[in-house]
């Protein structure tokens, strides 16, 4: 039974995770039907810039917590000043082009980006330092659940809650529910649609990167690839939620974060990927439109 | 009276297809204006453009609302042209589906804010003010226009008319000097369609807006319009009152077509 806790709470921590990342895809394809390959290479440049920031601040001397924060909101920052502006570099101009230039163009944003934190930085594997402390009250469960994955859940935990917030009550989050919905519709109410364009962008850009803080410091090292297979991952999350839906990437992140926890933990942990991809395999066949998708009517 | 929108020579073409040809309209304060055409005459087109969904080829568009300047609004985005208050409805509906109907208004009020996406995030105090301001002018239109027993209901589950009566009234929310309806009655019983007809004089008189509406149902147009525009192919083919219009020559050959000695 303790095992099977232990799993479970491994599978949540992953799907936590995924979930981060899932959301800026879900999102952004939501308002502009655009998959955003590049959507990797921000989470990888996000723990990047942790990696740097955490550098700098431990050479000074400063307390663990502290830099785990500072860290993580320059993180957030400067991703976030990446993701607007490839929106505004390799996708704004392609706004009236067929999708699939759209599509191309983020690869080669993506392809960009890695081979770009490969020359500015080095392909080696860097070492992350893991800056969530043991804390002593947590002593007793650790076994089951650490306290890094501890942090991990309630970060993600919150942002979920902030981002429901906004997207529900907040005046922006409306005009992004009309953008999707209907674009030109959501323009002639006045609705500025480049601004929640960015705004869109922005939002995904920051929980990615506060996600490739988390991770880096959970496994322990970045590398100028990992935005590859975390990016991957998290889009076979979002697909099988019901890409464009919210909670659909939530849920989504979470079954593939348990599927995996539980495979490798009751068959074998040689084949993760396997799994995760075989389940994402047998969702489309039955469940085209993903777990909370609506199957789409093509508009003429 | 005054001029409140004056469209010059408008030419717009798709490729080789030109859709208005040099279309000359004006529309004055206090007035409902009626467009009326055959079938693919460049009504909808006309609405596009001047609603900045479609830059015109040539032309000018020019806007005077009270109180203001002149301005041209050729080439501006939809978003710039609402805020410059014309507001507009389309032929098929075109409510955010998913949304409840006070959302619906509420986003349409949205562009009258001033707070900004920083404002979202860390809810300063005038930012609160701000939507509770939305929310109650929001409940105002809606009364308005006789929505209020539907506020919290998901917009795609009201009946027929009654969307057809919240888009008008998101339109409405936007704070429109020129309000463009483009076949508000298409698929109306003729209780709805009455009701329509005293909605559109209420917001004139009430609300000071004028009004350019495209409509097919003939006993509408003549009842409420002011003045007539009538198009065809494209091109202007008479304008006047709803008698000078009944019986122009001009207008029963197009939708009638012309007697021809056989």
């Amino acid at each position: 039974m303790e095992y099977f806790l232990e799993l479970f709470l491994g599978g949540l921590t992953r799907g936590s995770i995924y979930a981060l990342i899932a959301l800026g895809y879900t999102m952004v394809y939501g308002i502009i039907q655009l998959i955003n390959f590049a959507h990797g290479e921000i989470y990888m440049i996000g723990a990047f810039t942790g990696l740097i920031v955490i550098s700098v601040l431990t050479l000074l001397g400063w307390n663990q917590i502290a830099i785990l924060v500072i860290a993580s909101v320059a993180a957030v920052i400067y991703s976030c000043a990446y993701g607007f502006t490839i929106e505004k570099m390799a996708y704004k101009p392609l706004r009236h082009a067929p999708r699939l230039s759209a599509l191309i163009s983020a690869i080669g944003m993506s392809l960009f980006l890695q081979n770009y934190v490969l020359l500015a930085q080095t392909s080696d594997f860097l070492p992350f330092p893991c800056l969530v402390p043991d804390f002593e009250f947590w002593e007793p469960y650790s076994h089951i659940i650490t306290s890094p994955e501890l942090v991990i859940i309630i970060a993600t935990t919150i942002v979920m809650i902030l981002l429901t917030f906004l997207i529900k009550f907040t005046k922006i989050g409306k005009a992004m529910r009309a953008t999707a919905q209907d674009r030109d519709m959501a323009m002639l109410v006045g609705v500025d649609v480049n601004k929640v364009i960015s705004f869109t962008f922005i939002i995904g850009s920051a929980t990615a990167a506060l996600g490739g803080v988390l991770i880096a410091s959970h496994i322990g090292m970045v590398n100028f690839y990992i935005g590859f297979i975390a990016g991957i991952k998290a889009f076979v999350a979002a697909v099988l939620g019901g890409i464009g839906s919210i909670p659909g990437a939530v849920v989504g992140s979470l079954v593939l974060g348990w599927t995996e926890s539980f495979f490798t933990g009751y068959i074998s942990s040689d084949y993760e990927d396997v799994f995760a991809f075989l389940f994402l395999v047998f969702i489309l066949i039955f469940r085209p439109q993903g777990i909370l998708g609506r199957s789409e009517t093509e508009k003429v | 009276m005054r001029t409140i929108l004056e469209i010059k020579s408008l030419t717009m073409d798709f490729g080789g297809l030109r859709a208005l040809d040099h279309v000359d309209m004006d529309i004055n304060e206090g007035e409902i204006v009626a467009l009326i055409g055959p079938n693919g005459a460049g009504k909808t087109t006309f609405f596009n453009c001047i609603t900045g969904i479609y830059a015109p080829t040539e032309g000018d568009m020019i806007i005077s609302r009270p109180g203001k300047k002149k301005t041209r609004i050729n080439g501006l985005k939809p978003n710039l042209v609402t805020e410059k208050g014309l507001a507009r409805t389309f032929q098929n509906i075109r409510l955010f589906a998913n949304m409840t109907v006070l959302e619906n208004v509420m986003i349409g009020r949205h562009c009258r804010c001033s707070s900004g996406i920083l404002g979202a995030v860390f809810r300063n105090r005038a930012t609160v003010k701000e939507e509770q301001k939305v929310v109650e002018d929001s409940y105002m239109i809606l009364e308005k226009i006789g929505l209020s027993e539907y506020v919290n209901e998901v917009a795609m589950n009201l009946p027929y008319g009654a969307q057809r009566r919240l888009e008008i009234a998101r339109a409405m929310a936007t704070e429109p000097f020129v309000l463009l309806l483009d076949e508000p009655a298409a698929g109306m019983n003729p209780q709805e369609t009455r009701e329509l007809d005293d909605l559109i004089v209420r917001l004139r008189d009430d609300e000071k807006v004028s009004i350019l509406l495209i409509e097919h149902d003939m006993k509408l147009v003549m009842s409420l319009s002011d003045r007539i525009f009538v198009m065809d192919y494209g091109k202007k083919i008479a304008q006047g009152t709803p008698d000078e219009i009944k019986n122009n020559p001009a207008v029963i050959k197009a939708y009638l077509g012309e007697e021809t000695d056989a």
